[in-house]
């Protein structure tokens, strides 16, 4: 599959010629009246890799991934999820998948136990209950009933049921949304443990330090499109920008913005006879680049 | 692609189970779920219980014909109304919770034949239904003088009126789940549709006393008829007498159950939805 040449100031940098791709979105549109969710969303996702989707509320990240997931008719573009257009993906192309919905609050009359075992029935070659239990780290929560978890249990138990049938290509909705930061890092432990595993993951989140953590890539998108789409540390030329130099002398704090902080840092030793007083250096962070990205874009659309 | 490092995928056949199998897989977790809902356990199994015991003790001795007590009458109500408590009832309520809670949409997800949900949904209604019955008639036999027919004949009439009841209802309750907003609020809409089906329909008062009109509103819909075809088989055949027509009128109880199958059938297809409004 080849990806078309894009001019070269884009933020949106393509996947390599000729990569193996689990996802191809080409020129996606999905109207509901006068709004367009979808306004030409180009996205490319390598097999085994981990690609987050990132964007403000309404952009177009649900709708996108619905489409790809085949819950939603699309208006024009050509899309393909594993080879298959999700438009007429049947059930052989369903055991292929893995979907991690946003919302989710059913099953609280089931036990953790039950509800895994039950979807496992639903897969030609589901994984082992217990190793998936064990993967999320339900164990001890195996014979609680869904109603009576918490949210961030509850959470993995949609992962769970997720992964149980053994995906390729796993959809994961705002998955740590509401969880404690401890919850969380565990959860990333078990996404990397997936992506070893060698299942291609799409994410959607809000958080930008788990955007940084755990994905290969990153894509904005805004009003319906994607924006930029490159690794955590080049997008929206992040690896180019200008580094803050922070410090105090004289008692006053004092800043500057340097391409070179190394420099500047030895020539601050030198002048202030070695260490420097409260010297951070602040790399722009990917929160950083997203939100002037999504400002930037703001901007042009006015 | 390398296979999942923490996977060990016990190896059966590549081929996805097919509908059938999974549709008696939907049957056993929709029983799970069903008997373990508090709410669907207090709707459908206490309250005509309760009802029976209350209206029971009540009117139960009146005599509404020779030898023939209101309780008895009222039981045989209560069966038919069985009939649309674990059917349409249940469905058209627990189906919106379900589109809201994100069951239907999870499922839509899975490698999973739609007619195999239906399915579950149908086998859930049936032994929902057998178990209201059993709970009914034991109580009927036991405290309200309701006789078991011994005629094979009645009980084959007991037999098409619950299927064709069952088959009408469950197909209405699947069509009418699209009709409450939000699954919060299903059964403040079902409930006194049934509820006023089951005042007019012959449950709670004898149907031939009722205003003409009346009889003529219930007369187009299912429990009318289906509440006269379960007075056939459990009241003796002298109280056809109370009957409007003066006899049972089984062939217009079958067929009246028969027409409403297919229309229910009609309706489902046309306005059943998985998604909620807006999300397709």
């Amino acid at each position: 599959m080849t990806t078309p040449a894009t001019a070269p100031d884009s933020l949106v940098v393509p996947v390599p010629d000729g990569a193996d791709l689990a996802v191809h979105v080409k020129g996606l549109v999905k109207h509901y009246g006068d709004t367009h969710a979808a306004d030409g969303v180009d996205l490319d996702v390598v097999r085994g890799e981990v690609l987050a989707l990132l964007g403000p509320n309404g952009a177009g990240k649900t709708t996108t991934t619905e489409v790809l997931e085949g819950y939603r008719h699309r208006d024009a573009g050509d899309v393909e999820v594993l080879g298959v257009d999700p438009g007429k993906g049947d059930r052989h192309w369903r055991t292929r998948l893995g979907i991690v919905l946003q919302t989710a609050s059913d099953m609280s009359d089931l036990t953790v136990e039950e509800a895994v075992a039950h979807f496992a029935g639903y897969y030609p070659r589901p994984r082992d209950v217990d190793d998936v239990i064990d993967a999320v780290g339900l164990t001890e929560k195996r014979r609680t009933r869904g109603a009576n978890l918490s949210g961030g249990q509850r959470r993995r138990l949609d992962v769970a049921l997720g992964i149980i049938g053994g995906p390729e290509l796993l959809f994961l909705d705002e998955p740590t949304t509401g969880f404690d930061p401890e919850a969380r890092r565990e959860f990333w432990e078990l996404i990397r443990g997936l992506r070893e595993g060698g299942t291609t993951i799409l994410l959607t989140t809000h958080y930008l330090d788990e955007a940084e953590v755990l994905a290969d890539r990153v894509a904005v998108i805004a009003h319906g499109r994607v924006i930029a789409c490159d690794v955590p540390a080049r997008l929206g030329g992040r690896d180019e920008s200008l580094a803050t130099v922070s410090w105090i002398e004289g008692e006053e704090r004092r800043a500057e913005r340097t391409r070179e902080p190394t420099r500047l840092v030895l020539d601050l030793a030198e002048r202030l006879g070695g260490e420097v007083p409260s010297l951070t250096i602040h790399q722009p962070s990917l929160e950083d680049v997203y939100l002037s990205l999504i400002s930037d874009h703001n901007e042009e659309a006015r | 692609m390398s296979t999942a490092a923490t996977a060990s995928a016990p190896v059966t056949s590549g081929r996805a189970p097919g509908t059938l199998a999974l549709g008696i897989r939907r049957v056993r977790i929709e029983l799970k779920t069903f008997f373990r809902d508090r709410n669907s356990a207090v709707w459908n199994f206490l309250l005509p219980v309760l009802l029976l015991v209350i209206f029971g003790a009540v009117f139960g001795n009146q005599h509404i014909g020779p030898n023939i007590t209101f309780a008895q009458y009222f039981v045989a109500g209560m069966i038919a109304s069985g009939v649309v408590y674990t059917s349409f009832q249940n469905l058209a309520i627990a189906i919106p919770m379900e589109r809201d809670d994100g069951t239907l949409k999870r499922l839509q997800g899975l490698p999973m034949p739609k007619a195999s949900y239906f399915i579950g949904k149908i086998g859930l209604v049936f032994v929902a239904y057998v178990a209201q019955v059993t709970l009914l008639v034991t109580i009927g036999v036991l405290f309200y003088h309701l006789h078991l027919p011994s005629d094979p004949l009645k009980w084959f009439t007991f037999l098409w009126a619950s299927v064709l009841g069952l088959i009408a209802c469950t197909l209405c309750g699947i069509a009418f789940s699209v009709v409450p907003k939000t699954g919060k609020g299903a059964s403040a809409v079902v409930s006194p549709i049934v509820l006023v089906l089951q005042f007019t329909s012959g449950v709670f008062f004898v149907f031939s006393n009722l205003p003409s009109w009346m009889q003529v509103f219930a007369s187009i819909f299912p429990l009318k008829w289906l509440t006269q075809a379960m007075r056939s088989v459990f009241l003796p055949d002298p109280a056809q007498a109370l009957e409007v027509a003066g006899k049972w009128e089984l062939p217009a109880c079958a067929a009246v159950l028969a027409a409403w199958c297919v229309g229910g059938l009609v309706l489902s297809l046309v306005f059943f939805r998985w998604n909620k409004r807006g999300e397709d």
